[in-house]
């Protein structure tokens, strides 16, 4: 048996256990130390995940491959600056506890565990050791009422989408006999001979993934649940999660389930659509920045189902590099809701950034970059990733996703905008509390990322390529 | 390859901003040393494209001063820029309005100086860069990049209702520019590559064109603009700071006409044709219409608004006449209205720094306070009426004289036009300048200071020698039309032949 193959998750699990006991001994806040720790544990990952063979161990349970690396990487990515936002803010929030850390990490864990999935049962365990940290650091403030039904909400939604996935996993299973992909993809390779039930089945398990990833019909927790968690949550849960889930319904989609393309292809269209519709159009009157946020994440979790409904090796590499860019987008601009800060207390109006363009025109400057970039204007991060997703759309023949997307972005172009009038044209408010190193790290990477990778594109769209191939084979 | 003179001119003014974002220090000392900068910068940039206009071969219909650098190359999107006959003298002018542009703000913007350089030199590279792209995406990427600082011009340093003004602007025109990207990538399908040269050597079959031309259509008529999605001009014009308003007349308008030129004539030959007699139609409406709607406002930048949409007019018609006449006289209104209306707005600014007003009602006789002022002001007006001898009539002459080759009453739509010009800008004339003067602060009113005499200086020049001489611009595209008409013709005969098969 190759175990050495699950390596980056073995060494992840066995840190986290150590920093868990590391934690608790002191008597001392261990917060800090502990978050370095974990920033130390997923660099360790990250190393590990490059160097990491490929293959399958654990009886099939298990694959590595370049698109597991790739989304690994990302995901190991986009929770290390989730974390890195987190440190300043909870001490503010008086919410320093080591625990936040360790439960990033074991969330994390379970993210690289659902990307590794080359089985409905260990994606079933992925997703759970994914989302019972999640439940609980929706929560994490628990004082506050809001955070509290934050994490009810989520966990209660959570648990029916669960119950979805397990139930589509057992028809599947019924129906087809087995849980290995591979073997999956072979007892459904030619489409004809399909029972109903395995496509009832897959389309249980589209749901249950649709849901986390907030598309959709199954988006309607988004807003509250990112509004009530605290900020530097709701950057973790728009971003790293994401990538894991979407991860998995391109592996499950593109791989077990790719020939029975014609089944589940309209859901992922309609999802799409209304995604991108959705989160154009909902976003519009949101004074909640962090609600507008969550709209626009699932506007922009739209155009990533695009790639994938158009499928085939453009299509799928289109939506990596989607998410790619949308990571670096969104943390970046969670960033500056973190800076969002007067007299000690949090702010979360969109009103609120008004004359951030004077009072600290470093991060406006950066928020403006985000802001255009989500719009999709070139030469930003954001017009690539459209674009990388609309060519195959054209090439296929989805003309109607395509003309829909673009009118998306035009009148989510609106709500972009409308973040950076208030930063530049309305009357100042009193500046924000200075901003936390963190925040600054982060906003320099990102925002330099987003900016310049008309620059230098290629890295990244042969990786993701490199990644597509290794899952179409 | 040789020196990427091309790429300096228009990355340089990107490294103007560079410097002036470093700039720290006092409120002062920041703005001053920002408005040297971009100064210096954009005279610099202005010098080099000088070597443009030098070293251009007038003789041949190749692309020059070609740079290549590989960038997309799965897609086959490279970064390539050159020039030929129709876009050098555009580079030119968008390199020689800017730093006119610097120079009108020298005072009048006080406020947040060093981001509104920035903004300009941003400005500058997007828009050189959008007339030497040589790819497709490439030069959408420029076109829409345009957007960014302009929204920024109008919504940060513009009139009372900049923030409807600047939304307008932007939305409207990302609308037009997303189905353009669409239709890009459609033909990057069809076609393989988005190089223009190779483009140009595509044949697109017609139901393609048509739907090509379309979305085409959504993003440059918006962008000339064309009546009926002109709205947005006005409320930008009159929003804008005086130097955005320089700007977006005389270089970002052009920006629509230039893409018809480059992309919907050689591209999409069969579809110009068929939807020329609708373009004609549309043009002589923006010109009549437009044109009566200035007679009758009240605020100067408005009717100098209206005015511009009007003469964009005739230059779309110049451009669908499809014959050598037609387009030089479209190309020679491009840039003689480049040159004119950034000079009628700079007249109008030069009256709003001292008054803050624009109501045309405000004033009047302010030819006997102000004489020098009205002398010029008078030129550019008698420019913008296109009077023989101003850089205004060459164009519209050879527009007539193109149009009436297709279409006599076409000519007479166009002419039509010019009447109604003279109309409205002699009325305008008349009401600010002459008359009595019925307002007592207006008598203190200081003539032109020796910055105003230099910004106006090069734009008098130019409006005489491109009156007196035009040959000396029109000899840069002569030979490029002449062999765009001429493959054009071949084109639509090919296809008529085919019908008659």
């Amino acid at each position: 048996m190759n175990w050495t193959l699950a390596l980056p998750e073995l060494a992840l699990a066995l840190s986290g256990l150590a920093i868990l006991v590391f934690g608790v001994i002191p008597k001392r806040d261990t917060t800090f130390p502990c978050t370095m720790l974990v920033l130390g544990a997923f660099l360790l990952a990250g190393v590990l995940v490059l160097a990491q063979g490929e293959g399958t161990a654990f009886a099939g349970q298990y694959v590595a491959d370049a698109f597991s690396g790739f989304m690994k990487l990302l995901a190991l990515a986009a929770a290390a600056l989730g974390l890195l936002l987190a440190l300043d803010w909870n001490e503010k929030e008086r919410l320093s506890r080591f625990e936040f850390p360790v439960l990033v990490l074991f969330a994390t864990l379970g993210m690289m565990v659902m990307i590794s999935a080359n089985d409905l049962m260990s994606l079933y365990l992925g997703l759970e050791l994914l989302s019972l940290p999640l439940y609980v650091l929706a929560s994490f403030d628990r004082d506050n009422g809001r955070s509290a039904e934050a994490g009810l909400k989520y966990f209660v939604l959570g648990a029916l989408a669960s119950g979805l996935m397990l139930y589509g996993a057992s028809l599947v299973y019924g129906f087809a006999g087995t849980t290995n992909f591979d073997r999956l993809a072979d007892a459904l390779s030619s489409p004809q001979d399909v029972s109903n039930g395995v496509v009832v089945g897959i389309i249980f398990i589209i749901a249950a993934m649709a849901f986390k990833i907030a598309a959709v019909p199954f988006h309607m927790w988004t807003p509250d649940v990112y509004e009530g968690a605290p900020t530097p949550v709701t950057a973790f849960f728009a971003s790293a999660p994401k990538v894991a889930a979407v991860a998995l319904l391109v592996r499950i989609l593109a791989g077990p389930f790719s020939d029975v393309v014609g089944q589940w292809q309209q859901v992922i269209v309609l999802a799409s659509l209304g995604s991108m519709i959705l989160g154009a159009f909902a976003a519009i009157g949101q004074t909640n920045i962090k609600r507008l946020m969550a709209y626009s994440s699932i506007g922009h979790v739209g155009f990533t189902l695009m790639g994938l409904a158009v499928g085939g090796e453009s299509g799928l590499r289109g939506v990596l590099v989607y998410m790619a860019i949308y990571i670096a987008m969104n943390i970046g601009a969670f960033a500056v809701l973190i800076a969002m800060r007067r007299d000690g207390r949090a702010v979360e109006g969109v009103e609120d950034l008004a004359g951030l363009g004077r009072s600290d025109p470093g991060m406006a400057l950066a928020m403006a970059i985000f802001m255009f970039s989500m719009a999709g204007i070139p030469p930003l991060a954001g017009f690539f990733a459209k674009l990388y997703v609309l060519l195959p759309a054209i090439e296929q023949g989805f003309w109607l996703l395509a003309v829909v997307a673009v009118l998306c972005s035009v009148v989510s172009a609106y709500y972009y905008l409308r973040i950076v009038k208030v930063m530049y044209f309305d009357a100042a408010k009193p500046g924000f509390d200075a901003r936390p190193t963190g925040v600054s790290v982060v906003l320099a990477g990102t925002g330099a990322f987003t900016l310049f990778f008309f620059l230098f594109p290629a890295p990244l769209l042969a990786a993701a390529r490199q990644a597509v191939a290794a899952l179409i084979g | 390859m040789g020196f990427p003179l091309l790429s300096l001119i228009t990355f340089l003014p990107l490294l103007g901003a560079a410097i002036i974002m470093c700039v720290r220090g006092e409120e002062q000392v920041v703005a001053s040393n920002a408005r040297w900068t971009a100064l210096w910068t954009s005279l610099i940039t202005f010098g080099l494209s000088l070597i443009l206009w030098a070293q251009f071969d007038k003789t041949s219909v190749d692309f020059q001063f070609v740079e290549q650098l590989s960038w997309l190359p799965e897609f086959g999107v490279s970064y390539i820029m050159g020039v030929d006959g129709i876009s050098v003298l555009f580079i030119l002018l968008s390199t020689l309005l800017t730093p006119i542009c610097v120079l009108a703000s020298w005072e009048s913007v006080q406020n947040r100086v060093r981001e509104y350089m920035v903004a300009f030199l941003i400005l500058e590279t997007m828009m050189v860069g959008m007339f030497a792209a040589l790819d497709f995406m490439l030069f959408y990427i420029f076109f829409e990049a345009v957007l960014i600082p302009m929204f920024l011009i109008i919504g940060i340093w513009g009139g009372a209702r900049r923030v409807y003004a600047s939304y307008k602007f932007f939305l409207y025109t990302l609308l037009g520019s997303v189905l353009m990207l669409l239709a890009i990538i459609a033909l990057w399908y069809q076609a393989g590559t988005t190089n223009i040269a190779e483009l140009a050597e595509y044949d697109i079959p017609f139901n393609m064109q048509v739907w090509l031309f379309l979305a085409f259509f959504a993003s440059f008529a918006v962008k000339v603009p064309m009546w009926p999605v002109h709205t947005w001009l006005p409320d930008a014009h009159v929003e804008a700071p005086t130097a955005g308003s320089v700007i977006l007349a005389g270089v970002l308008l052009k920006m629509g006409a230039y893409g018809f030129l480059r992309f919907s004539l050689p591209l999409l030959p069969e579809a110009s044709f068929y939807f020329a007699p609708f373009i004609y139609v549309l043009s002589i409406v923006a010109v009549v219409y437009t044109s009566l709607v200035a007679l009758a406002q009240t605020d100067m930048k408005k009717l100098i608004a209206y005015s511009s949409v009007a003469h964009m007019g005739i230059v779309t018609l110049g451009i669908f006449t499809f014959n050598q006449q037609g387009i030089e006289g479209a190309l020679f209104t491009m840039l003689s209205h480049g040159v004119v209306s950034g000079a009628l707005f700079l007249c109008v600014g030069v009256l709003y720094d001292r008054v803050h007003s624009r109501e045309i009602a405000r004033y009047g006789g302010v030819a006997k306070i102000m004489p020098a002022y009205a002398l010029i002001f008078m030129l550019f007006t008698m420019a913008s009426v296109a009077l023989p001898g101003t850089a205004g009539f060459p164009g519209e002459f050879l527009v007539i004289l193109g149009a009436w080759a297709v279409n006599p009453w076409v000519a007479f739509g166009a002419a039509l036009g010019m009447i109604l010009g003279a109309a409205y800008m002699l009325f305008l004339y008349r009401r600010v300048a002459f008359g009595r003067i019925i307002r007592d602060d207006l008598k203190s009113l200081l003539d032109l200071s020796p910055r105003e005499y230099a910004i106006f200086a090069p734009l008098i020049a130019l409006t005489l020698w491109m009156g007196i001489y035009p040959q000396s611009f029109l000899s840069f595209f002569s030979v490029t039309v002449a062999e765009l008409v001429q493959e054009h013709q071949a084109a639509i005969g090919a296809a008529s032949r085919l019908a008659g098969l």
